[in-house]
């Protein structure tokens, strides 16, 4: 039994972290809003290329890294912590090994030089800047390029969602059920890796925030009826994270019971996530409120990825037919 | 990342589930926390000695197995799945004995431990005072030099003492240093309740049962040796414990998953009563059984590697004992007008509102998380 990254996974993990600090700044994040500068965005997408995370689980006979879905959650909770703007998990963890095993992998998936976004219904997260569009079902696959989609842009709440709907029908995607599934589960655990990324982000901002900020003589942080909320979130975040990792070593060893694992991943991540972001947004007060000062970049995307591939109570409902009806 | 038991960790939980298989009395002995019941899990606790798996983590010559930490998670949830009963002798064997093996010279480790195993002496916790509960330190029991008589003498108050009317020895922390003040200056003891000058009586908790007792010692000598880790080391040797009692030792995660498992029998046999709300609550109380036993495997593994952070048992605290309330209080709401019928879900209620409270309520265990986890500046309270 040994529950922790590898050395490698934890190596790959500094690394990203690395880059994103420099390539990934507030600013970014910024530019992916609607009337930003895509190159900006472009440019961390390529460098994201560089470093391989479009690549991590594409097998190496694909020009891929053949990484499995451990060091994958690692990267993309790391991505989350960045708050990386642009359909990443959908590109890195769905499309790229979906597309790679059935042969119709893009040129310039791999070198993050083409996003692709994943359509389940009609409105597309993602879908006014992605290159591509895999649209996705229980019953299959099809690659929908964007020459040939049809989007109308939709305002989102977090701007760098940039959504959009998406009509057109895309070319079937020789796959079978068991590869759709798994790729749906790795939606799933993939966004509640970026969730827990965007927490600990959140939290570290608001740390920092409330040691500085003083009041009444003090640092408010010093206070009680500011320092427990903040425990609190943390515990939430804290508890995901174990959960995440299981869920990805299940996937690894392809275990019976992964549909629960993913499923409990995705419900505490979320749940941390938004109760993160309240508790982070009141503790900062009126700073809190304000599109000017960033902790609103990370809240809101944690908003939308809380409810996107399932949400907490929809994750919850599949878990209660599991373990209430089924056995 | 391997989450598959080895197969000796395999044989090892095969073999305990077979011997509780044999060996849990099939009808649950009456509370551990009465007299009469304290004495028949004595009689249980002789059993798992006899059959050695009283301790199975300590090593052989002391009564245990050599059990890795893993094979003792196992056995852990292979006990509580069996609904074998409460175990008595925890606040020696999982709370004193961790704080043994730190501190204790081998003189004690042999005299103690090996009593400790087989319940003949039986230990119970001395720390609170009556004015002395979430501020410890604050403590004003004290321990005067006795040169000649080569030894300590024991003045003060204990309280909230669990068993403490039925226990054998108390281990506590008495101040050593008329001088000194707070954190410093406190030494941990090692008493007999037999000894002159000790009296205990025990009250009643929330549940009825006589499972706490006042513990007043007046002038009570004790010999050099029952001090463990040193004179004026007290505290630092008492946090060790309190490590213990918050974290993975005291509260594994089989007593949860197990619950939680029982949670789910009770809620599939009372489908008249379930709501969509109530159903969310049945599944969120498994699903936290399910994070905080993944949480605890993530923390020995990473305890071994040497990389666990500082005030992480708090992270185990505050989420078991909140994770025990939520779920006992969705077992009451799924029996209706029954949760108030005396029962094993009413008492696990009852017993599960203590949990917040004790090893340091969760407002303290908030304020070190907040100061020493994510490093928030020190708040107000001395």
């Amino acid at each position: 039994m040994h529950f922790a990254l590898s050395g490698a996974a934890l190596e790959l993990r500094g690394g990203l972290r690395d880059l994103l600090a420099g390539a990934c700044p507030p600013s970014t994040v910024r530019a992916a809003w609607p009337g930003g500068d895509d190159g900006a965005v472009q440019s961390l997408w390529r460098a994201l290329g560089d470093f391989g995370l479009p690549a991590v689980l594409v097998p190496e006979t694909d020009g891929g890294l053949g990484l499995d879905d451990v060091v994958t959650v690692a990267a993309l909770e790391e991505a989350g912590r960045a708050g990386v703007p642009g359909p990443l998990v959908e590109t890195s963890a769905v499309a790229a090994p979906l597309l790679a095993a059935a042969g119709a992998l893009p040129k310039g998936v791999l070198d993050g030089a083409v996003r692709i976004a994943v359509q389940r219904r009609e409105v597309v997260p993602y879908a006014q800047r992605a290159d591509a569009f895999l649209q996705l079902d229980e019953s299959g696959a099809r690659l929908l390029a964007r020459a040939d989609a049809d989007v109308t842009a939709v305002d989102t709440v977090d701007g760098a969602r940039a959504a959009g709907r998406v009509a057109g029908v895309g070319a079937p995607v020789d796959v079978d059920p068991s590869q759709v599934r798994k790729a749906i589960h790795r939606g799933a655990l993939g966004t509640a890796a970026f969730l827990v990324g965007l927490s600990h982000r959140m939290l570290a901002m608001t740390v920092e925030y409330v040691k500085s900020r003083t009041q009444f003589g003090v640092p408010v942080g010093s206070f009680q009826a500011v320092q427990h909320p903040l425990a609190d979130a943390l515990v939430g975040v804290e508890f995901a994270s174990p959960a995440v990792l299981r869920a990805a070593q299940s996937m690894v060893d392809d275990e019976p019971d992964t549909a629960l694992h993913v499923a409990l991943a995705k419900t505490l991540a979320s749940d941390a996530a938004e109760r993160t972001a309240r508790t982070c947004i009141q503790a900062h007060g009126a700073m809190g409120y304000t599109v000017e000062y960033d902790l609103h970049l990370f809240a809101k995307r944690a908003w939308a990825l809380a409810a996107d591939w399932g949400s907490a109570s929809e994750h919850r409902a599949d878990v209660a037919r599991t373990l209430l009806e089924a056995r | 990342m391997d989450l598959k038991e080895t197969p000796a960790e395999r044989a090892f939980r095969e073999e305990a589930r077979g011997w509780l298989a044999e060996n849990v009395p099939r009808d649950p002995l009456p509370s551990g926390d009465t007299r009469e019941g304290f004495t028949l899990h004595l009689e249980w606790e002789r059993r798992l000695y006899d059959a050695r798996w009283a301790v199975v983590s300590w090593p052989e010559p002391y009564g245990g197995r050599g059990a890795s930490v893993w094979e003792w998670l196992a056995f852990e949830e292979e006990y509580y799945r069996a609904g074998a009963p409460q175990r008595v002798t925890q606040n020696g064997i999982f709370l004193l004995a961790p704080t043994l093996f730190a501190f204790g010279t081998q003189e004690q480790q042999d005299r103690l431990l090996p009593r400790m195993a087989a319940a003949e002496d039986l230990w119970c916790q001395g720390w609170s005072e009556p004015g002395a509960g979430s501020d410890l330190a604050a403590l004003t029991s004290r321990a005067e030099r006795d040169e000649r008589a080569g030894g300590w003498r024991l003045t003060g108050q204990k309280t909230w003492t669990t068993r403490g009317a039925f226990c054998t020895h108390l281990f506590g922390l008495f101040r050593s240093d008329p001088e000194s003040v707070r954190h410093r200056g406190l030494t941990y003891f090692l008493v007999p309740l037999d000894a002159d000058g000790v009296t205990v009586r025990g009250f009643a908790r929330l549940d009825g049962d006589e499972g706490f007792a006042e513990v007043y010692l007046d002038d009570v000598f004790v010999p050099d040796d029952a001090v463990l880790g040193g004179v004026g080391e007290g505290w630092k040797v008492a946090m060790a414990t309190t490590g213990s009692e918050r974290g993975l030792t005291l509260r594994s995660p089989g007593r949860y998953t197990a619950a939680a498992d029982r949670l789910l029998e009770l809620a599939r046999a009372h489908t008249e009563r379930m709501t969509g709300e109530l159903r969310d609550r049945v599944v969120q109380a498994w699903m936290d059984a399910e994070a905080y036993r993944l949480f605890t495997l993530q923390q020995v593994t990473n305890t071994a590697a040497g990389t666990a952070r500082t005030g992480e048992s708090s992270l185990n605290k505050l989420f078991w004992s909140e994770l025990d309330v939520r779920l006992h209080e969705t077992a009451l709401e799924l029996l209706g007008p029954d949760a108030e019928l005396d029962g094993p879900w009413s008492r696990g209620f009852l017993f599960s509102l203590a949990g917040p409270i004790y090893a340091g309520t969760n407002e303290v265990q908030r304020g070190i998380v907040a100061e020493r986890v994510l490093g928030l500046p020190r708040g107000g309270r001395g």
